[in-house]
């Protein structure tokens, strides 16, 4: 058999050769391969998705809520949800309500609702309804839906001053959802420098840091929000209130984030390019913020995220305890403090309805933070 | 062993202190103090306020002295067993607390064997059975125990007692028992009427414990010992039970830690809605009143029992775990 030599010249990289595709794929930076690895977490997407709406929500409420959320329709008080129909003897005639006779019930002083097939109150879109301020600066009166001329809109029912709940838990969402998010900002400051100088110098201060993080941790956190809570003082304006309250839901939570801040570093800072940076004379701060920080903050932002939850439902909790926020701020714990009482609850289950959005916003917390969680190590 | 009992009790002691001193800043911060409150109701009433009643009040209480002093005051007669006096109840504290104190561990413990008893065939079968329709949908229920608020649950739960039993599910037993001396017909009672805050407290944990027990056994389940053990023919359940079970049975008993804390913030706000003879209603209304003792020693105590239910869940795990004995006491 003859020696057989191939006469093309030798390429070095034949068989390192890339597609595209993959080139693509090895020279993305970490956030796009977090990107696309998050992607393919249906869950999370869609969650995230929900949320964003949610958020976006809260920028525009006055224009989505049929009702301004003081409005008060005397008449109505305590009035069960309206149910939408398209269809009225047969004839199709867009989405309308029926509308409400009330009578008072003498023998037990409860008014009483029976809807009036014969009045057909078309809902209007895209109109003129009750004024408001938006975001407390410009006058308008434009809303996404409103209630028929002279009729009702009360999709959810009416509380015990005729307020439409529906419309309340939209303003609610702008209170309930922001809160979480200046919360975690607050702990994600202290976690990050706290846990980042008992991570970084180690030794004694690792120590200390250590036992004070399981000091606060051994306090049962719905007692210590409902202690510190207790300590604002009460004639302190409603937005005083609310960052009070945030402030302290954020010093309640931040030993979690510390705890995960002070691991990552340990590891971290044996790394060679950590070492090289030190030789180099960067200061703590530089090989912290600038060398460490970015190797874990991915990874940072997942455990925030679910920690947000946590705060939604602490402010949830001490507004239904009247410990929270304080009407005329309107957040979903606030609305449920309506429903403390459970005989009131058992005569008008839709005072429990802001339930809803809370479940639901915490569920796609949860999901999304899983997501990113996974995400956040896309060479797993 | 003993030794290391009595090294992990000495770490305890400035770990109390140092909760006994937050516990008393915490109950400082409201400005006032509960004489201000009752002075203030005094004249609302259009009663005179007699200052020579109040001078003596104020020093019978400690109030006139600096802060730090009130502190040792407090802390001295506290290791006394002398929690102070609880304004609002004209009581002692201990008096007042003692008997809440102890239906809050009851409800704690009832819920953390509840928890266990559940997550623990959850968790397996979850485990066992990956990514099958039973583990999707056991892992669904666990987020909805999860994401739903405990006392939302127990709001919700009271609502549909009364809509389909026409009964009342609040409190911790017949009312005919309440401040009888402790009995037999008393304890059943208790029993009866325990189960609905022991559910309601215990959801969230139990998704929590379910998904931990999941991934620790996932992990084990892909050793190469279990492995082995399948290869040289252990049957599937026995080699099961026999390895990777008790290595992912750790969380169990090491959780109690992070688990304590929970159950006591769910129980506190659970009790509020449910109306239970436990720590929360009292905790509210006397940090409402600035009732000071009394607050500052329910946050203490609640505190404490952290503590002492995380020492206890160390020295199990340590007897159960060699490594942690001889390890030096690492803790989680």
């Amino acid at each position: 058999m003859p020696h057989y030599v191939n006469s093309a010249d030798w390429d070095p990289y034949h068989s390192e050769a890339l597609t595209a595709k993959q080139e693509a794929y090895f020279l993305a930076p970490q956030w796009k391969l977090m990107w696309w690895k998050l992607r393919r977490h249906r869950l999370a997407v869609i969650a995230g998705l929900v949320l964003a709406l949610m958020y976006a929500s809260t920028l525009v409420s006055e224009v989505l809520a049929p009702y301004e959320q003081r409005t008060r329709n005397t008449q109505f008080i305590f009035a069960p949800p309206q149910t939408m129909h398209f269809f009225h003897d047969g004839d199709f005639v867009g989405p309308f309500v029926y509308g409400y006779d009330v009578t008072l019930n003498r023998e037990r002083m409860q008014w009483e609702y029976a809807e009036n097939t014969a009045k057909v109150d078309r809902i209007r879109f895209f109109c003129r309804g009750d004024p408001y301020e938006f975001w407390g600066m410009i006058e308008a009166d434009f809303h996404l839906i409103c209630p028929a001329e002279g009729g009702t809109l009360f999709l959810l029912g009416t509380d015990r001053l005729g307020r439409d709940i529906l419309s309340r838990m939209i303003y609610g969402a702008r209170i309930s959802l922001t809160v979480g998010l200046v919360g975690i900002i607050v702990s994600f400051a202290l976690g990050i420098v706290i846990g980042g100088l008992a991570g970084y110098y180690g030794g004694w201060v690792d120590n200390l840091i250590n036992r004070i993080i399981e000091i606060f941790q051994s306090f049962p956190q719905l007692p210590l929000w409902m202690a510190l809570s207790a300590a604002l003082p009460a004639n302190w304006s409603p937005l005083l209130i609310y960052f009070g309250i945030t402030i302290i839901l954020g010093l309640v939570e931040w030993t979690g984030l510390a705890r995960a801040v002070r691991s990552k570093l340990l590891a971290l800072r044996e790394e060679d390019f950590a070492t090289a940076a030190f030789l180099m004379g960067a200061s703590p701060r530089r090989v912290i913020f600038r060398h460490l920080m970015p190797s874990f903050m991915s990874h940072l932002i997942a455990s925030a995220t679910l920690s947000i939850p946590g705060m939604i439902l602490g402010e949830t909790a001490l507004s239904f305890l009247n410990l929270g926020l304080r009407p005329p701020i309107t957040s979903w714990g606030v609305l449920l403090n309506e429903a403390q009482d459970i005989n009131a609850v058992a005569l008008y289950p839709w005072l429990i309805f802001p339930v809803v959005p809370v479940i639901v916003v915490v569920l796609a917390f949860q999901f999304l933070g899983d997501g990113l969680r996974d995400a956040a190590d896309p060479y797993k | 062993m003993l030794g290391y009992i009595a090294r992990r009790i000495i770490v305890m002691i400035p770990t109390v202190l140092a909760i006994s001193a937050i516990s008393f800043i915490i109950i400082q911060l409201p400005p006032g103090d509960y004489l201000t409150t009752y002075i203030n109701e005094l004249q609302s009433r259009g009663e005179s306020v007699d200052p020579g009643r109040i001078e003596f009040l104020r020093q019978a209480y400690g109030l006139d002295k600096s802060n730090i002093e009130q502190y040792f005051f407090w802390l001295g007669n506290a290791l006394r067993g002398d929690f102070g006096y609880s304004f609002e109840y004209n009581l002692p504290v201990t008096a007042v607390v003692g008997d809440r104190m102890f239906l809050t561990v009851l409800v704690t413990f009832a819920t953390t064997i509840f928890i266990w008893i559940v997550s623990f065939p959850i968790g397996i079968y979850s485990a066992t059975h990956q990514y099958s329709i039973g583990d999707y949908s056991l892992t669904f229920l666990g987020f909805i125990g999860l994401a739903t608020p405990n006392f939302l649950l127990a709001l919700v739960l009271l609502y549909l007692a009364n809509v389909y039993f026409g009964t009342s599910i609040g409190g911790l037993m017949d009312p005919s028992y309440i401040d009888q001396p402790m009995s037999w017909g008393k304890f059943l009672s208790v029993l009866e009427h325990l189960w609905v805050p022991v559910i309601v407290i215990g959801t969230s944990g139990t998704a929590a414990m379910i998904r931990r027990l999941r991934a620790n056994l996932l992990d084990e389940l892909q050793k190469q010992y279990y492995v082995t053990a399948l290869a040289k023919g252990l049957p599937r359940r026995r080699a099961l039970f026999k390895y990777p079970l008790r290595m992912a049975l750790n969380p169990f008993i090491a959780d109690i830690g992070s688990l304590l804390p929970s159950l006591i913030s769910g129980a506190t706000i659970v009790s509020v809605v449910l109306n239970l003879p436990t720590t929360g209603p009292l905790l509210l209304s006397a940090l409402q009143s600035q009732d000071m003792y009394l607050a500052g020693s329910f946050v203490f105590w609640l505190a404490g029992l952290t503590v002492v239910g995380v020492l206890l869940s160390d020295l199990a795990l340590a007897a159960l775990d060699p490594r942690i004995r001889l390890g030096g006491g690492a803790m989680r």
